[in-house]
């Protein structure tokens, strides 16, 4: 069976994020209140629940803070794109996001290693790939 | 704070666990039903003393489904509840039944969990497979659609392979000490009659050379899902006097959860089991000293390995070299899943978490079997949802 290959639907807080993204730029909101970063986005802060955020364009540079490589597909979707190689990275704003790094070999891949966006186009979305900086 | 210890498990049931079910299929009602029965029967007490009733989802109805199954059995509750904790459920339940019938609103509570497949539906509604991601919400608007799918971390073997390689960025890592868990735990499975591995022993070198799924995990560190289903039986003193097992009382409980992914933990390698168990103890009175029998939810090698070390038996960092240095079977010096947890008993759906407490409970009572371990008066189980995202413990105490 030919299954799509699941995209992220923007909603309307997070529309801005994606629109950044097709724009190669990342943007994250940051609390007018508490003035922490927040990701992913939200209606309000988890920190203080304050509904006053802001979004702040940042560099994206980040390093993996852990890893791992699918061997075999995490849903049939991926089937094409295995070895999938999946990390959380961390921005130095504080947040934390999943991403696939590309680019790079399953060996290459350590925790703290410095990686910087990729925007990697798929169909008409695109995603906020990582490869090593 | 917390349970005077007054609840006790007074009756369980489960079904045998099997990889390709070979009886008739019945509906979540129907096996509710059925599991309770046969709690009240191994309890020694009657329908009409069941007042309350725990359950997680049922297939057949997508809302209201303790209504459904009170009415379906018909049970007159005082306490009805459904709990929504993935593999952290069971626990749950138990200790929302505990602290229930200590609130003198019911004398007992029966918390069953089908897990066996249901008939074929004869006019199926069609699944759209672009939209099915397993545990993980495809639904728009969720963030996990949004901010997990697209990037593959789906599902529970990514996720927990995040958590070990980070273990092993910050600690080090050895394989053989986490294939050690799922062996020794195989040993406890070969004398378990309900166990799907219940013939099939394993060496630590079967487990590193099996096929490695998502790295670092191998298959034989994750576990087999099956059909089956457990349910137990909860009372106040007055009617586990008149039981015919001996009674085990809830003495301590938590619950802790802060995230869904775990993308989001505040600390990947810290899991919320710290504070419930930390909890559980501290309501009970007890340590990590005290234990004699852990059944700790083990859907994963790495899930054992956090959950002994957040639950206080070694310090953080130390789980590799204390699974090396202590026999987790039921001879052994540090008695660890000892029907073979879910890694040898095999997982049937959330039901897999109540065999985990069905074990801990019959340890208790002096019903282990050939696994019976020596002088069993306490046991900690804990519960496991999503990635270590919900985490619950309980310690269980005999009369």
């Amino acid at each position: 069976m030919e299954l799509d290959r699941p995209l992220p639907i923007p909603t309307p807080t997070t529309q801005p994020f994606w629109d950044a993204i097709d724009n190669h730029q990342v943007s994250l909101q940051r609390c007018d209140d508490c003035e922490m970063f927040v990701f992913y986005p939200r209606s309000n802060c988890p920190h203080c629940l304050s509904n006053k955020l802001t979004w702040q364009d940042v560099s994206g540079d980040a390093t993996i803070y852990s890893f791992t490589i699918a061997r075999r597909p995490t849903a049939p979707h991926f089937v094409d794109e295995i070895p999938q190689l999946i990390a959380v990275i961390e921005l130095p704003e504080g947040v934390r996001m999943n991403t696939l790094i590309v680019n790079a070999a399953p060996e290459d891949l350590k925790v703290g290693l410095a990686v910087t966006p990729h925007f990697k186009q798929i169909g008409d979305r695109t995603l906020l790939c990582y490869e090593p900086a | 704070m917390g349970l005077r210890g007054d609840a006790a498990i007074v009756g369980v049931a489960q079904y045998e666990n099997e990889r390709r079910f070979s009886g008739e299929k019945r509906f979540f009602t129907e096996q509710y039903a059925e599991l309770t029965r046969l709690a009240i029967e191994d309890a020694g007490l009657r329908k009409g003393d069941i007042d309350g009733l725990c359950c997680s989802a049922i297939q057949e109805t997508n809302m209201f489904a303790p209504a459904t199954l009170a009415e379906y059995l018909g049970l007159h509750v005082n306490f009805a509840e459904i709990v929504d904790l993935g593999g952290a459920t069971p626990v749950g339940m138990i200790w929302r039944a505990a602290a229930a019938i200590e609130l003198g609103i019911c004398q007992a509570v029966i918390c069953a969990v089908p897990a066996r497949p249901i008939p074929s539906n004869p006019n199926p509604a069609p699944i759209d497979h672009n939209r099915v991601f397993m545990s993980t919400s495809n639904n728009w608007g969720s963030p996990q659609a949004e901010f997990d799918v697209p990037y593959g971390n789906v599902a529970q073997n990514a996720g927990y392979a995040l958590i070990a390689n980070r273990y092993a960025s910050l600690y080090g890592y050895d394989e053989k000490a986490l294939a050690k868990i799922a062996v020794d735990q195989r040993t406890n499975a070969l004398a378990n009659p309900n166990a799907v591995f219940r013939n099939d022993p394993i060496t630590i070198e079967d487990v590193i050379s099996s096929k490695m799924i998502a790295d670092p995990l191998h298959v034989l560190e994750i576990v087999m899902p099956c059909a089956g289903g457990a349910a137990v039986l909860l009372a106040n003193k007055e009617l586990a006097a008149k039981g015919r097992n001996r009674p085990v009382y809830v003495t301590g409980f938590g619950e802790h959860l802060t995230t869904k992914s775990t993308t989001y933990q505040p600390n990947m390698t810290e899991s919320p089991v710290g504070p419930a168990a930390r909890s559980a103890f501290a309501m009970s009175g007890k340590s990590p000293a005290d234990i004699d029998v852990v059944e700790p939810y083990d859907c994963y090698t790495i899930t054992v390995l956090l959950t002994l070390e957040d639950a206080g038996f070694c310090t953080k960092g130390d789980g590799i070299k204390f699974v090396s240095d202590h026999d987790l079977t039921y001879r052994g010096d540090f008695p660890c899943n000892t029907s073979g947890g879910q890694l040898g008993a095999g997982q049937a759906g959330l039901a897999g978490g109540m065999t985990q407490v069905v074990e801990g409970a019959l340890q208790v009572m002096g019903r282990g079997d050939e696994r019976q371990v020596k002088q069993c008066d306490t046991a900690l189980v804990t519960g496991t949802g999503g990635i270590m995202s919900e985490q619950s413990a309980i310690i269980l105490e005999g009369a």
